[in-house]
């Protein structure tokens, strides 16, 4: 048993090298450029990132995450129970196809789209009256990127809804329970896992979006990874590239905190699996 | 036992490679700088060290390339001014990441150094040029026409030189406004809700930081207090009328963006463009806030292609290359002198948007503060 382990780590061997190079180092240096001020080690950079308009960014961020990945997992879920349990399969065929589509599309084109549709001249805006400026907000942005965190959340749980066998269904009707009962005690635990690694990559992917916020609302809305861009890259600022390293270091630790909520649920609820 | 030997002949290997592969570039660069005929490009300061013009485009077109970078086609004419150089010296133009800043710029060559792909001239916002100067990023070199560059607008012995630049001007899609706002008082206006944009976010784009500094100038500022400009763009949130669409010429095809704040080489050039599509882009410089900037030029201190990058700065200040630039709406340094002795584009000259008075220039002090202040007052002021 131990022979086999030790070969097969030796067979890992070229991808933990790959990963070392273009991971592991990267890493390195953003902390220690995180933790350097003009070639002198300082926590001045990190003190910085936690403060002002820089915290407010940070804030900002984790808030919209956490409003696109909970109400992306709810009607995700809801969207791909509707579709899983239809009897049309060409309606199922056709919005898993498409949420495999919708689920990359992100960047400026996304951004255009709405700003096409809903934007101050958008087509739709004028029909329905839409005041002014109302897609560039907070809530404007949630909307957008609902676009792609949805159809995301579909692929996630098809395959874990399409596990539920009706045969535990009937069984838990046989035994007297409701469809309450049944979704309580039965379905919901089973779909726990699935859920909770989709809300983790919803908050992911919204939390390190970046190209449709900078073209849809600028610096209305305080987002982190619009920070990281201006300290980092632009006409403007120069010496702040550090502040960016210990802006993107208070991400990692965000990312970080996420997970290790994550991890120990997803642990405890997938026991109801084996 | 076998398994550690291995992997350390892999690694001794793999070594090796990294070495070997650190070596080459050098190598090259010391192969293009021996075969000058004993000039070093690298070092020379004038077209008079490589034993006059003629020497210099010799030298430039057995280098055959030259290396540019953030240099956008629909920028101060900068796509005609490529293809005019490639065709007049026979040089082929890499031109890499064209919609690049500043930064990356200066990222590039301290990165980049010793490599052959490593840009070889660079077009700077001003402060980007000081501090990369101040760094001993730059080669000092001074062009033929170098004496006739106003005082102020070049460091003394050439690390950079200004090369064009224009006013914060307003732009404005007359066909859906139905009177253009010629002042920051006027963007107050109720009628203009929801319309105003810039061109980009101030605390990365040099246009947009430009709309603020012109602002604060506008509202009883100063090139040492910004402050009035942010304070002015927070009124204009609060009034409804700022809109965070940053412009492109596609946001102002679709209406997205019917009013604009941008250098008026921009708003300048977008207005043939876009009268092709029906659209009556007018241009004005704000009669209460004016704002002058230039970029500079400069060339790297380990260019690649040295002699070609000394000779691009050449054709970029000769009258040739000045007008390239007016033709883009943007105004050369030069201009002056080229007025005094008539080598300017008089029909071009005459399409500017108006501006009266003579510009004056923040320090680099100034700039630096002003920065400083909008980098930690603009999220505050502009969010929520």
């Amino acid at each position: 048993m131990s022979r086999t382990r030790s070969k097969g780590w030796l067979g890992a061997l070229p991808l933990l090298a790959f990963f070392a190079l273009v991971f592991g180092v990267p890493a390195i240096a953003l902390v220690v450029g995180a933790f350097t001020v003009q070639g002198r080690p300082s926590l001045a950079n990190l003190a910085q990132s936690l403060q002002g308009g820089y915290l407010n960014a940070m804030i900002g961020s984790v808030r919209l995450s956490a409003v696109v990945a909970l109400l992306g997992a709810v009607l995700g879920t809801f969207l791909a129970h509707a579709v899983v349990t239809s009897r049309f399969t060409l309606l199922r065929e056709a919005v898993l196809t498409a949420s495999g589509v919708l689920a990359n599309f992100g960047g400026v084109p996304l951004a255009f789209f709405w700003i096409a549709t809903l934007g101050n001249s958008g087509v739709v805006s004028g029909l329905i009256g839409l005041p002014s400026g109302s897609l560039y907000t907070f809530w404007g942005l949630v909307v957008v990127y609902l676009y792609f965190s949805i159809p995301l959340m579909v692929l996630v749980m098809a395959p874990a809804l399409d596990g539920l066998r009706p045969q535990w269904r009937e069984a838990a009707a046989n035994n007297g329970a409701t469809a309450w009962h049944y979704w309580r005690f039965v379905a919901l635990p089973v779909l726990t896992p699935a859920m909770l690694g989709g809300v983790v990559l919803l908050f992911g992917s919204s939390f390190s979006a970046y190209a449709t916020a900078n073209a849809m609302v600028g610096t209305v809305v305080p987002l982190v990874t619009l920070k990281i861009a201006s300290a980092l890259t632009g006409d403007v600022l120069i010496g702040y590239e550090n502040i960016a390293l210990a802006l993107s270091l208070d991400m990692v630790v965000v990312a970080g905190l996420v997970m290790a909520v994550y991890l120990p649920l997803q642990r405890r609820s997938s026991r109801w699996l084996h | 036992m076998f398994t550690y030997r291995a992997r350390a002949a892999g690694l001794a290997a793999a070594l090796t490679v990294v070495t070997a592969a650190c070596g080459a570039a050098p190598g090259t660069q010391a192969t293009t700088q021996a075969s000058q005929g004993g000039v070093n490009a690298a070092t020379a300061t004038s077209a008079a060290d490589f034993g006059g013009f003629d020497k210099l485009v010799e030298a430039a077109k057995k280098e055959g390339n030259l290396h540019v970078i953030a240099l956008p086609p629909d920028w101060a004419n900068y796509g005609e001014i490529i293809e005019k150089f490639q065709a007049k010296y026979g040089i082929k133009i890499e031109s890499e990441t064209p919609d690049a800043a500043s930064a990356d710029e200066i990222n590039a060559v301290k990165t980049r150094k010793g490599q052959d792909r490593a840009p070889d001239v660079l077009d700077l916002g001003q402060s980007f040029a000081i501090s990369g100067a101040a760094e001993g990023l730059f080669a000092p070199y001074k062009v033929q026409t170098f004496d006739k560059i106003p005082e102020g607008q070049k460091e003394s012995t050439g690390l950079w030189v200004n090369d064009y630049g224009g006013y914060v001007s307003i732009g404005c899609d007359a066909k859906k406004i139905a009177t253009c706002p010629t002042s920051f008082a006027d963007l107050l206006k109720p009628e203009y809700k929801g319309k105003v944009a810039l061109n980009g976010n101030p605390t990365k784009s040099g246009s947009a930081f430009a709309g603020v500094y012109a602002a604060a100038l506008a509202n009883g500022g100063s090139f040492d207090d910004i402050q009035p400009g942010i304070d002015f763009f927070k009124k204009l949130k609060d009034a409804g009328n700022y809109n965070p669409v940053e412009t492109t010429p596609a946001t102002i095809e679709k209406g997205e963006t019917q009013i604009s704040i941008d250098w008026d080489y921009n708003n300048a050039a977008y207005a043939p463009q876009m009268a092709a599509k029906g659209i009556d882009w007018k241009v004005n410089i704000p009669s209460d806030g004016k704002y002058f900037q230039m970029y500079a030029q400069a060339i790297n201190k380990d260019a690649p292609h040295p002699a070609a990058a000394r000779l691009w700065q050449e054709f970029l200040y000769s009258a040739e290359g000045q007008n390239l630039f007016l033709k883009g709406f943007a105004r050369p340094v030069l201009m002056p002198a080229m007025t005094a002795d008539g080598t300017v584009d008089k029909a071009l000259a005459e399409k500017l948007p108006s501006v009266e008075g003579t510009p004056t220039f923040p320090t680099s002090a100034q700039v630096d503060a002003a920065k400083a202040k909008l980098a930690s007052g603009w999220d505050a002021a502009i969010s929520g």
